[in-house]
């Protein structure tokens, strides 16, 4: 045996291999249990409800669970199917029992999703459930004769399953119609599509302006005498501590017609007292606002990539003759790229999901895409919401991937 | 602290045995809760030696229906608003309550009659009626607006408008201001035609209309001079004029109104006690009594002849409340049928109709 076969072993007899691996599976369990805190709150906070929410928005079983028997002549027939006797006995037998445990309501809540005005048709239907006797058909079309409608058949054949994509249909403009088929809403119910695109092009419009005005200050922020930079810093962090309902409801006094701006320029005959601007309750007023509240977050990851840029580099380039616009964009430019796209990221994300801003100052056309989850949260629609909350987010995955695809993701400074 | 702690476990055991001689109502506090207690819950244990114990909560429909579902009840009696009040019913929540055993009003008219047409459902008996109507500064306007079609006349009254963002109550008021009888409005709006006549009379604003969503803001709207009339809440706007002296005043042509009441939970702890506060707060003299300290109307046509002055001032209150047979005369009571159906559809209406341009 040559020494190069021997096994190594540690001083107390047992091999060098086993003994390197047992040490460092201990480190690694030492490790783990020192994340393991925040590794169960993100769990517990984060993953289960976006889980939930996805869950939520191709799931809903109030008319499924609690009328089984006609679920189950759903499942047996083909879409289109005319209801024949069977369909309405097991109908009948159905809200007899809704009746019994009164959860005629939830089921009704979960068709009249589908189809507007079943509601009332469900719970006068179980408030009679008593009447419902042979021959069924009859008895139903005596209640309501909206049991004869191929809509509501059609709305109950849709609830009737616990797993539906009818809350993402209604998130683009689409329904069903009575044979099944998808089709576009009618044009004066359509909403979301259109909003979707608008809330993404006003947050990368306000992310531009962002930009543009927080560009500057982080550059005098970062390149004024430490003094003078922290006061400045302050002027930035104060208004980013205050809440901001607060700060909401200040730009209302600045900016409404009988405002403080709009009576200044009044006051200086700039404008007429007929011609006061409207620059609140309306998309406008909506773009100030969200500016304003949302400017700090591109400052400050500007400010920290800025501060640590080397002066020495532009000295060196205008030392080799660039002209002090080839300076900027060649030199400093290039360098301050982690700080604009960590403060843009930040900047258009938070945008993306804004609602209470704009639904102060908003008015009519400055609503946005988180405003229509808040209706149907209000109305307790929570699958709805979490369609559209859904789609929220797949949007921000997609430009996150294109982000990462373009600039790359490690190419990002958020301090 | 332990001391304390003791001291309330024995408390709550001697509390127990007396259980049956209280009434448990969950109300929500504040000035409403307030008026409740000068004119229900004193009065009925003057009357009847039983206690009342009253509880604050946000929504009462919350913790009842957590309560029920949860087999623990410990509210009797329950305010709540009429459209929870429904869903609750229809969940079998609470317990449906025999409206004819009601007391008749003060001038013998049965129950059944008296209570406003369409106010007495099968689980709730209403206290108090709440309106949404028109206020209009009356140092802003020259000529004081008198009609619901004059809130649309902005010929007439130029200036801006406050409008709810919401299709509930801006639809019906839409209808009315064009000329639809009041008893006309949903039967119309149930049809295209009628929900498309009330969206074009909302467009003949819509480039003078400034939108609010929380009830404190038309007060503030006003007071700002952002808008010259709006749509408000009748509660702030005489609160607004009532203890901040703010010239304002209220169209009542045209209001749509709302209401609020009481409810037995499934399970209640004291279920007959319940029932004979419920009968007896909603007899006509208590209710006029309630209106004297917010301006909430009694549902109790024979109430309205009862209503004092407003409490503390030698002022009738009657004149503020959307009852008063004066401002009664245009109204249109909130169809709770017509909006669990269409909710949704028409919200979505109404914010793809905001967003077009």
């Amino acid at each position: 045996m040559t020494a190069a076969h021997q096994t190594l072993t540690t001083a107390d007899g047992r091999p060098l291999k086993a003994a390197l691996v047992r040490a460092q599976r201990r480190a690694r369990r030492r490790a783990f249990l020192l994340v393991a805190p925040l590794l169960v709150f993100v769990l517990l906070t984060f993953v289960i409800p976006i889980g939930q929410i996805l869950y939520r928005s191709v799931h809903h079983d109030g008319f499924s669970a609690n009328a089984p028997a006609v679920s189950e002549w759903f499942a047996a027939t083909a879409p289109g199917t005319e209801p024949d006797e069977a369909a309405f006995a097991a109908l009948a037998a159905d809200f007899k029992a809704m009746q019994a445990a009164r959860t005629a309501g939830v089921a009704a809540t979960r068709v009249n999703y589908t189809l507007p005005e079943s509601r009332s048709l469900f719970t006068k239907t179980a408030r009679s459930a008593d009447d419902l006797v042979p021959p069924y058909r009859e008895a139903f079309l005596a209640i309501d004769a909206k049991w004869a409608s191929p809509a509501v058949w059609q709305a109950m054949r849709s609830s009737s399953s616990a797993y539906t994509g009818d809350f993402y249909l209604a998130s683009a403009d689409f329904e069903r119609a009575e044979d099944g088929s998808i089709h576009r809403v009618e044009e004066t119910q359509r909403i979301y599509v259109q909003l979707y695109l608008k809330t993404f092009a006003l947050s990368a419009l306000i992310t531009v302006i962002c930009l543009l005005l927080a560009f500057p200050v982080a550059h005098l922020l970062a390149t004024l005498p430490m003094a003078k930079a922290n006061l400045l810093m302050i002027l930035v962090l104060l208004p980013f501590w205050t809440s901001l309902l607060v700060r909401t409801t200040s730009w209302i006094v600045l900016l409404q017609s009988q405002g403080v701006i709009n009576s200044a320029l009044v006051a200086m005959g700039v404008i007429g007292d007929d011609g006061r601007l409207p620059m609140i309750y309306n998309q406008a007023g909506t773009i100030i606002v969200m500016t304003h509240i949302l400017l700090p977050f591109m400052i400050l990851p500007l400010y920290s990539v800025m501060r640590v840029i080397p002066p020495g580099y532009a000295r060196a380039a205008r030392s080799l003759g660039a002209t002090s616009w080839t300076t900027f964009r060649r030199i400093y430019l290039p360098l301050t790229l982690p700080g604009m796209g960590a403060g843009a990221m930040l900047v258009f994300i938070l945008a993306v999901g804004y609602y209470i801003t704009p639904a102060l100052v908003g008015g009519a056309d400055g609503q946005l895409f988180s405003n229509m989850i808040q209706f149907h949260m209000s109305k307790s629609n929570w699958s709805m919401a979490a369609a559209l909350s859904s789609l929220l987010l797949v949007g921000v995955l997609i430009l996150y991937w294109l982000y990462d695809k373009l600039i790359g993701i490690d190419n990002l400074k958020l301090g | 602290m332990k001391k304390l702690l003791v001291l309330t476990t024995a408390l709550c055991g001697l509390a127990l045995p007396a259980a049956a001689q209280q009434v448990t109502v969950m109300g929500w506090g504040g000035a409403y809760t307030a008026s409740q207690v000068e004119a229900y819950h004193k009065p009925f244990t003057a009357a009847t030696g039983t206690a009342i114990v009253s509880i604050d909560s946000d929504n009462p429909a919350t913790p009842i229906k957590a309560q029920v579902e949860a087999g623990n009840v410990t509210v009797d009696v329950g305010v709540l608003e009429i459209a929870d009040a429904v869903r609750l019913c229809d969940e079998g929540s609470i317990i449906p309550i025999d409206a004819t055993t009601l007391p008749a009003g003060a001038d013998g008219t049965p129950a059944a009659d008296d209570f406003l047409p369409g106010t007495i459902t099968e689980c709730m008996i209403p206290t108090d009626i709440f309106s949404t109507v028109i206020a209009y500064d009356t140092t802003k306007l020259a000529t004081a607006p008198t009609t619901i079609a004059d809130f649309f006349d902005t010929a007439k009254f130029p200036g801006k408008r406050g409008i709810r963002k919401s299709p509930k109550v801006t639809l019906e008021m839409a209808l009315m201001a064009d000329g639809v009888p009041a008893a006309d409005v949903y039967a119309m709006l149930e049809t295209p035609e009628g929900l498309d006549r009330a969206f074009a009379k909302l467009d003949t604003i819509k480039g003078d209309a400034v939108f609010w969503e929380a009830g404190a803001q038309p007060p503030q709207l006003l007071a700002d001079g952002e808008v010259v009339m709006t749509m408000a809440y009748n509660g702030r706007i005489f609160n607004a004029a009532q203890q901040e002296g703010k010239p304002f005043a209220i169209v009542w042509d045209g209001q749509v109104y709302e209401w609020e009441g009481m409810v037995i939970p499934k399970g209640a702890p004291n279920e007959a006690g319940a029932l004979e506060f419920v009968k007896f707060a909603t007899a006509s003299e208590q209710l006029a009594k309630a209106a004297e300290f917010i301006s909430y109307g009694p549902p109790r046509k024979s109430s309205a002849a009862l209503v004092g002055n407003i409490a503390g001032t030698d002022q009738p209150m009657s004149p503020n409340l959307p009852t008063a047979p004066e401002n009664l005369t245009n109204a249109l009571a909130s169809s709770l049928d017509f909006w669990v159906d269409r909710d949704t559809q028409l919200g979505e209406r109404f914010n793809a109709w905001l967003a077009a341009n």
